[in-house]
């Protein structure tokens, strides 16, 4: 079997089948979740919510901005043009383009480690349901031991209006 | 400004309202594209005949070397500030009001930005010859003198660009993944591929809102950067009028003001014709239109400061373009300009029974073409007027450069109307999610407040 889970249409039931499953032994990292909108009124929406976006946002702020001055710099110097008597490295124009660089760095950091973070990509991996996007929330558990199915679909069957699927 | 959210309807039928216009089409939609796409196509027309037979059948020609076309470019970047610059603020300061009302606003960047950044090329005259621009070292011994604005302007537009695309993007994979699971055959394929696997687990939620808070930081700056930017392609350049350190932030303030105004046509028009009105409220109209009211009054501010500095300084060269605008040549489009920021705004958006959504569609529809007024107002006057009199010149605009500016109104109008056709115009998830709002963001009930509100 390479997955069973529950389809809730209520969030205190989906709560429920998690700490269900749960108290039957599963770690948190086994559970799948999967929800149509963000439920920041569940408890299970905060698991593995720590994130080290803002670091890499800065790091890619720091990369861009470097960049930009590196650019300008040799630019300059290397064609040293004579603009209505400027500096040849002139450092008032130049913060224009290190300030868009510093920012555009830090958006594509953004992008970068949201996509490697959150899993994103062209194919779709682990456990998923269609009707996930029609309201339904998802909590189970992949490749479970043959040993536990029976307790984990009657950790995920017990709470109200539970639709149990194994795949 | 109110941060209430109105009242929504259940989230089934959210998405059912929502994505009837991608599975549904009225032959409206083909006619209003066809009509749409034949003046895109004589727009590109004229383009290419320009290119074939020469600059010289527009009316650009010395002194006056800017005319509609650098016009428009500030027009519709000025335009552009509308969506990511309005969405980024409300979400940062977590309006609730602000749900349906984002996308729309981020879609008009997108292609404000892609408009206007098609004048410079335009008004290039050998388009093939863009690449020159770019900062790349190159045999011919040119390289980009980083002094410029032209070159700030490069990076400033692309920044802010890339910026908003992805500001629009990010937020549309959920919703890819809704139309994905409701779709079949090659479009389920290509709206599986735009979902980039989009699933709906805890860390893809709270990634995505954490970037997308981050993107929120981050795009304000740029887009306030923008048009500064723009405005020094003017304040740099030693021109009368021209050369003055208020352009920035009245460029800024003229950019928001006009952004403001294509927004509330484009909703008023997408609640309309889409029929959301049960999304697209009163309440949105009347924030924004309190919102337009400020600008107004900002812009009002600026001009004065302009004008009264220029008039007590008492240069000759500047009063005589300050005395074209006022009482001169360009005086019946100056007071048009005057009357459309300042006194129609003024009047419908300061007196309440006025702020109806016909009340905003009808001042909006005045500022944005007070705005358009007063930006050809900031180029032609002085460029044909400058200090010494060998340089003086009249520019009046060419059918090629008519229908091509007719043509990217027109392009604007298009490209929404695909948008709305293909992706949901309005959120989804962030209209359903507003029915779980996290039990620690509603505050308790006040005597002004007496169910509560909602802040999520």
């Amino acid at each position: 079997m390479k997955a069973i889970y529950g389809l809730y249409t209520h969030g205190a039931s989906a709560q429920s089948a998690v700490d269900r499953l749960r108290a039957a032994g599963v770690a948190d990292k086994d559970i799948t979740v999967l929800s149509p909108e963000p439920r920041e009124d569940l408890a299970l929406s905060h698991m593995h919510s720590r994130t080290y976006m803002w670091h890499f946002a800065c790091l890619g702020g720091v990369i861009g901005f470097s960049a930009a001055t590196a650019l300008a710099y040799i630019s300059e110097t290397s064609w040293p043009l004579n603009v209505g008597g400027l500096p040849v490295v002139a450092w008032w124009p130049n913060l224009i383009i290190m300030f868009e660089l510093t920012m555009l760095g830090a958006i594509v950091a953004t992008i970068i480690t949201l996509i490697v973070s959150a899993g994103l990509g062209v194919t779709r991996r682990g456990i998923y349901d269609p009707e996930v996007t029609s309201g339904s929330i998802l909590v189970g558990v992949e490749n479970p031991p043959d040993s536990s199915v029976d307790a984990f679909e009657q950790a995920l069957s017990a709470p109200p209006g539970a639709r149990v699927k194994k795949i | 400004m109110s941060t209430s959210s109105p009242a929504l309807p259940a989230s089934e039928q959210v998405r059912s309202d929502l994505l009837r216009p991608l599975l549904q089409t009225s032959w409206k939609f083909y006619v209003l594209v066809a009509f749409l796409g034949a003046i895109v196509v004589a727009a590109l027309a004229a383009w290419v005949t320009q290119m074939t037979l020469g600059f010289g059948i527009s009316g650009i020609r010395w002194p006056v070397y800017w005319g509609f076309y650098v016009t428009n470019f500030v027009f519709w970047i000025g335009i552009s500030h509308a969506g990511t610059l309005i969405s980024a603020i409300l979400r940062l300061v977590n309006a609730g009001w602000r749900r349906p009302v984002t996308r729309c606003a981020e879609v008009i960047t997108a292609f404000a930005l892609i408009i206007g950044a098609m004048f410079p090329l335009i008004h290039l005259g050998r388009p093939w010859l863009a690449f020159w621009l770019f900062p790349y070292p190159s045999e011919r011994m040119i390289w980009p003198n980083f002094r410029s604005p032209l070159v700030w302007d490069f990076f400033a537009i692309n920044t802010y660009l890339t910026g908003s695309l992805l500001f629009l993007f990010l937020p549309m994979l959920p919703d890819f993944a809704i139309v994905r699971d409701r779709a079949t055959g090659m479009r389920r394929r290509i709206y599986g591929v735009l979902a980039l696997g989009w699933r709906g687990t805890p860390t893809q939620w709270h990634r995505l809102e954490t970037a997308m808070q981050i993107m929120a930081v981050a795009i304000i700056p740029v887009a306030v950067s923008v048009h500064t930017i723009v405005s020094f392609d003017f304040s740099m350049a030693p021109v009368p009028m021209w050369q003055t350190t208020i352009f920035g932030p009245y460029f800024v303030a003229g950019a928001i003001f006009s952004g403001i105004a294509g927004l509330i046509i484009a909703m008023a028009i997408l609640r309309r014709v889409l029929h959301l009105e049960r999304y697209l409220h009163p309440v949105h109209f009347q924030n924004l239109g309190k919102l337009m009211l400020v600008m107004a009054l900002l812009w009002g501010y600026f001009v004065f400061n302009e004008r009264l500095v220029t008039y007590y300084g008492n240069g000759a060269s500047e009063m005589q373009v300050f005395w074209r605008t006022q009482r001169l040549t360009f005086a019946p489009l100056y007071w048009t300009m005057v009357v459309c920021n300042f006194v129609l705004p003024l009047v419908i958006m300061g007196i309440s029974r006025f702020r109806t959504i016909t009340g905003c569609v009808i001042a909006s529809i005045g500022v944005v073409i007070g705005m358009w007024l007063e930006r050809f107002l900031i180029i032609v006057p002085s460029l044909g007027h400058k200090y010494l009199p060998y340089s003086f010149g009249t520019y009046s605009p060419q059918p090629v450069e008519i229908v091509i500016t007719v043509g990217t109104f027109a392009a604007m109008t298009l490209l929404y109307v695909l948008f709305a056709k293909f992706v949901p115009i309005i959120s989804i998830w962030e209209l359903t999610a507003v029915q779980h709002p996290s039990p620690a963001l509603i505050p308790p009930a006040t005597a002004e407040h007496p169910l509560g509100e909602t802040h999520a």
